[in-house]
């Protein structure tokens, strides 16, 4: 118990840590690369949860595709993160206010929470239903028999999405050198070299 | 516990003949593959609609109640397969111009397809929403598949927000019906409305929801991005977006209605009386300053889902037999008027403009006589096949005592009717101006089939009363 408590308050505070590092570093990148820190940690305390399915979607997608564009845009595209940042202190007051409301309601809401137990009884199915299987156990097990219509579907609008990327965007420019496999494994020597008679004292 | 893979196997049909259509437009690099991939394309959605009257009906919605294959379903999906296939066959002579050069664009029709067939079929909110994306998402990209054009693009891109926002709607509306409800099944929602009626709750639902799917048949006050996106998508995109879409979405507004919330009618009645007066109205008016031709038909197509929107108000079983009449007679309208606008075309660029039209009696007769036909049953003239649409729903809403929403149908139907009359004053009156290129051959054979549909529909209309007698009795 004393374990998994340490290790809360230690994904607790380095991840404040790194969410206050990701607005207050100078260098984008460096914001980034704190952000993703931030989501190691919020997985982390998904695991200490029982949530390891959240914790693993969390990583692959947070860190493994949005954070990794991040970082693609930031570097990029030249925006000038200084100039950004003047003017500051002017927007700092309303900033400051919306910040505080959003602590309050979160408060009200999470005191709620605290203040009601009936709450946790409104839940209507415990999840996973069978405590002795894992999340993730407990999702497979539906998703590819009860849902196996829901996930072939998604899997259609998906390839519809990719195809429109590709409809929209691809473009085949003539003059770009491209490099082609094929031609290179397939050269002979006799395509490459030329061999010739010189005679000597003379040139081609 | 397998499920009944029959029941989807149209469906499975077109989404693994697009991934096979795809592979082949991406592997083979020649100018031919356009045709070839446009040709296989409308041979799946065939295939797929002839398949859907093959394999038998459930008795029981399959997949944990998402998925029902009914008479009604069978009957909105082969009416979606013909609008689709037509819509591909009049894309051909477009690329036969060089304009539209993508074998991506027959693929995407036919995973739109696909998704419209899990619209029609979906007994649940999940499976209605995830057919829905997979409709409008192919359908966001080829509002846009001109990508060098810039109306294109900008018809996509607003077609894409305004479309998104709809969805944002909808999935509002189904998360406060599945949190008052506890359940995402029509069934299960049906039973939770039943016992002690629709909380607050549900109905606000059931508001959202009903305004996510009116965006989608852009029915007013959901209706602003249609003259824009018909107007700058290509015209082959238009005529796409114009005819089975549209019926796809009114099954699934058809089957989501009648099937989850049968007891609370009233709830949903006000709505859908609402938003058919305000769409047949601004149908009727808005149209009749409109210069641009597929401006034109994008009003009238508002205008004419706001008449199968009365059938519906009725929420009886006739009112059902007539929107699905209405759909079937609809399409053939705006399919062979798109075929028409598809040849409108000097040298080569389109020409758009109503006035274009001027003397086209003399010009070009056959199309000017086919036309005025379509026009004449748009404007319900009797006896072409528009007028007895018309006739059936405003019957239903007459019998559910529904007789404001049926004059005032009746007097919009008369404004409208001066806007189609006025094309057709234009083309044969007015004084000719330079004739239109020679038609193609698919053009003029849907223009011509189309017309005669219409013309003829009187003499044996037996069929599709039937057809859609059956579909609407398996909803109720």
């Amino acid at each position: 118990m004393i374990v998994a408590t340490v290790f809360f308050y230690l994904f607790s505070a380095v991840m404040i840590a790194s969410a206050v590092m990701v607005i207050a570093s100078r260098n984008p990148v460096h914001s980034v690369l704190f952000l993703i820190l931030a989501f190691f940690n919020a997985a982390g305390l998904f695991i200490l949860m029982g949530a390891e399915f959240l914790a693993l979607i969390l990583v692959v997608v947070y860190v493994g595709a949005v954070a990794v564009l991040f970082l693609f845009v930031v570097m990029m595209l030249d925006v000038d993160f200084v100039q950004l940042r003047e003017g500051f202190l002017n927007y700092l007051p309303v900033g400051a206010l919306i910040g505080f409301i959003l602590v309050v309601e979160l408060l009200l809401v999470l005191g709620g929470w605290v203040i009601s137990p009936d709450a946790v009884a409104n839940i209507a199915v415990p999840i996973p239903a069978d405590p002795s299987v894992s999340n993730i156990q407990a999702i497979g097990e539906v998703l590819y028999t009860r849902y196996v219509f829901f996930f072939q579907m998604a899997g259609l609008i998906l390839l519809v999405a990719m195809i429109g990327a590709i409809v929209l965007t691809l473009r085949h420019k003539p003059n770009v050198k491209r490099q082609s496999i094929v031609d290179q494994v397939g050269r002979t020597p006799e395509m490459s070299v030329e061999v010739r008679k010189v005679e000597s004292g003379k040139g081609i | 516990m397998t499920p009944n893979l029959l029941s989807i196997a149209p469906e499975i049909l077109l989404a693994v003949g697009a991934m096979v259509a795809l592979m082949f437009g991406a592997f083979r690099e020649d100018e031919s593959s356009v045709s070839i991939t446009a040709g296989l394309s409308i041979a799946l959605v065939i295939a797929a609609g002839v398949l859907v009257w093959l394999v038998p009906t459930d008795p029981e919605p399959i997949f944990g109640g998402s998925f029902l294959l009914d008479p009604f379903a069978k009957l909105m999906k082969t009416l979606i397969a013909v609008g689709s296939a037509v819509a591909i066959l009049l894309s051909v002579d477009y690329m036969r111009y060089g304009q539209f050069t993508r074998f991506e664009y027959p693929v995407l029709i036919v995973l739109a397809t696909a998704g419209m067939f899990v619209m029609v079929s979906a007994t649940d909110l999940i499976s209605l929403y995830m057919g829905l994306e997979l409709q409008s998402l192919a359908a966001y990209v080829v509002a846009a598949i001109q990508r060098d054009s810039v109306r294109s693009t900008e018809a996509g891109m607003k077609y894409f927000v305004l479309g998104a926002l709809a969805s944002g709607l909808l999935l509002y509306g189904a998360s406060l019906i599945y949190g008052f409800s506890g359940t995402v099944t029509y069934a299960g929602i049906a039973d939770a409305v039943s016992g002690s009626g629709a909380s607050v709750g549900l109905t606000f639902g059931l508001v959202f929801l009903l305004s996510g799917i009116a965006f989608k048949i852009s029915a007013v006050p959901f209706h602003m991005w249609t003259p824009d996106v018909y107007e700058g998508a290509p015209t082959p995109v238009t005529a796409f977006f114009a005819s089975a879409p549209k019926v796809a979405a009114m099954g699934m507004l058809i089957r989501v209605v009648i099937d989850a919330f049968p007891t609370i009618t009233t709830d949903w009645q006000q709505v859908i009386v609402f938003i058919s007066i305000a769409s047949m109205g601004l149908g009727a008016f808005a149209a009749i300053g409109q210069r641009n031709i597929k401006r034109l038909m994008a009003y009238s197509s508002i205008a004419n889902m706001g008449f199968a929107l009365v059938g519906l108000a009725a929420g009886s079983e006739a009112g059902v037999r007539g929107v699905i009449i209405y759909m079937a007679i609809y399409l053939a309208m705006t399919l062979g008027t798109f075929a028409f606008i598809l040849a409108m075309r000097r040298g080569d660029t389109m020409v758009e403009t109503i006035d274009d039209l001027a003397g086209l009696s003399r010009t070009n007769g056959p199309a000017a006589f086919f036309l005025a036909i379509l026009f004449f049953s748009l404007a319900g003239i009797p006896p072409l096949a528009g007028f007895f649409a018309k006739f059936y729903v405003f019957l239903a809403a007459i019998e559910a005592e529904l007789y404001a929403l049926a004059v005032i149908g009746v007097l919009t139907s008369v404004v409208g009717a001066f806007y189609y009359l006025r094309v057709v004053k234009i083309m044969y009156f007015d004084e000719p101006v330079a004739p239109f290129e020679r038609m193609g051959g698919e053009l003029k054979a849907v223009l011509g089939v189309a017309g005669l549909l219409v013309l003829l529909y009187f003499v044996y209309p037996a069929p599709l009363v039937e057809a859609a007698g059956a579909a609407a009795k398996s909803l109720f």
